[in-house]
């Protein structure tokens, strides 16, 4: 059994948040310098220059790249051998985000209700929380500051079976062109296949946060993988909406096993900067 | 490359600009997203006056991160316009001539635009600390309780827009993806 105080889940999860909102991953950078290079439509160019200018700028003077901060997403994976101590998690988890957004000059995105009293509830808390426990003694903590300019984009559906490949790939395609300029392209587009209803949708989710140079194990998935990102940049919606060939980044699929009568399909559209930070304790 | 556009907005102005122009904006904007549109609706359906005149003015529709010391505001890139549109057609009518936003909009919003001569300027979503650098001083105007959804005054000095949607209702998110929408996949 290895004791970890609550208390360091607070300092990692606040740490975690400021790293993910300031610092723009290397693959993120690199994705969009390819496609500045590749993109034939010159308004299209310089808003992939502006971003990576952008995202530089942020990570040199610490300051977040988007002002939509997100609602603050945690995946949690915890070695079941881990007895943890000094509190609760879940208010241990809340803190960390109320200290990363009141001390780290992040905005506060989260109302109290969603429909009748929607009051801010001035910190950010509380975040989502997606707990898992595994064999083993460690605790992986993954944060994701979700933004809503694209999350509202996003969609599910429960195909039947027989819709097959071309009912999935028709379902992701529409989804990115009804989001058209309106989740920041170009995007990082998050596929749950398989599952239950809201399984689907937490593997769209994790998929948001795969690294973009990652390719699926399976490669009947990752063909799919390439053939949806074809499907997508042929829309034509480009950077910022403003037309040209980069609209998506990567699209990346996460399966589960699922019920001999259904075919559920998660589209988590996420903006390019796909804000996410892990660590091990 | 650039226009260099004065605010407020002329008539002549409005009438020139055409979608797909790439202008830097200098002058003053009001701010306001959901909750303050909401407000400025109820007070008009109420019949009582509006705590800022629109005649003339241009809305960016931000709601910036706080700033750090020293600075006028945080990060301010645009919020997704189509949210404001069942509201902007009144607002349209009392004289507001310039939208700064992300993402489209709707029918009735552009028939408005094109009855009382309006333009919606596009700002990029994720460039919010490019744009802030831009934005030279930030004073609340109405409901200081709305936090970053407050109506602010910005003055700001070579804003980065392009032109979306023009006052004859020339729309860029569909001009520009046609030229590259490729249907033989």
């Amino acid at each position: 059994m290895r004791e970890i105080n609550v208390s360091d889940i607070t300092q990692t999860v606040a740490d975690l948040f400021l790293q993910a909102n300031y610092v723009i991953g290397e693959d993120v950078m690199d994705a969009l310098q390819s496609a500045a290079n590749q993109e034939p439509s010159p308004l299209g160019k310089h808003v992939l220059e502006q971003l990576m200018e952008n995202n530089r700028a942020g990570a040199d003077e610490s300051l977040c790249v988007c002002q939509d901060t997100g609602l603050s997403v945690l995946f949690l994976t915890i070695g079941q051998e881990v007895h943890l101590t000094g509190g609760s998690l879940e208010d241990a988890v809340n803190a960390g985000v109320r200290k990363a957004y009141t001390e780290g000059y992040l905005r506060k995105s989260v109302v109290i209700d969603p429909l009748f009293h929607r009051k801010n509830t001035g910190d950010n808390t509380p975040c989502v929380q997606h707990v898992r426990i595994v064999p083993g003694d460690k605790v992986h903590i993954l944060a994701i500051a979700k933004g809503f300019g694209s999350e509202n984009m996003s969609r599910l559906t429960m195909l039947v079976p027989a819709a097959g490949v071309e009912g999935v790939t028709d379902f992701i395609v529409e989804t990115v062109r009804l989001s058209g300029p309106n989740a920041c392209p170009p995007l990082v587009v998050g596929v749950g296949l398989g599952g239950s209803f809201e399984l689907a949708a937490l593997m769209a989710k994790r998929a948001t946060s795969l690294p973009l140079t990652r390719k699926h194990k399976d490669p009947r998935y990752a063909a799919l993988e390439d053939e949806l990102l074809k499907r997508i940049n042929a829309l034509g919606i480009g950077p910022a909406g403003y037309g040209g060939a980069t609209t998506a980044l990567k699209v990346h699929i996460i399966t589960a096993p699922t019920h001999i009568a259904g075919l559920p399909v998660a589209v988590n559209i996420c903006c390019h900067v796909a804000r996410h930070a892990e660590a091990t304790l | 490359m650039e226009k260099h556009i004065q605010l407020p907005l002329t008539e002549e102005t409005v009438r020139d600009l055409q979608a797909g122009d790439r202008v830097l904006l200098t002058g003053s904007v009001i701010t306001g997203r959901d909750a303050a549109h909401k407000r400025l609706i109820a007070l008009l359906e109420e019949g009582k006056p509006l705590p800022v005149n629109l005649l003339g003015e241009t809305i960016y529709y931000v709601g910036p991160a706080p700033a750090r010391p020293g600075q006028a505001v945080g990060p301010a890139g645009p919020t997704s316009s189509y949210r404001m549109d069942a509201y902007t057609p009144r607002l349209l009518a009392l004289g507001l001539k310039g939208m700064i936003g992300k993402g489209e909009r709707g029918a009735e919003v552009i028939e408005a635009m094109k009855e009382y001569g309006a333009v919606y300027f596009g700002a990029v979503g994720g460039s919010a600390v490019l744009i802030s650098r831009s934005i030279e001083t930030s004073e609340v105007l109405a409901y200081p309780d709305l936090g970053p959804e407050a109506i602010h005054r910005f003055t700001i000095k070579d804003f980065p827009a392009v032109v979306v949607i023009d006052s004859q209702g020339n729309d860029l998110y569909q001009q520009g993806p046609q030229l590259y929408r490729k249907t033989d996949l």
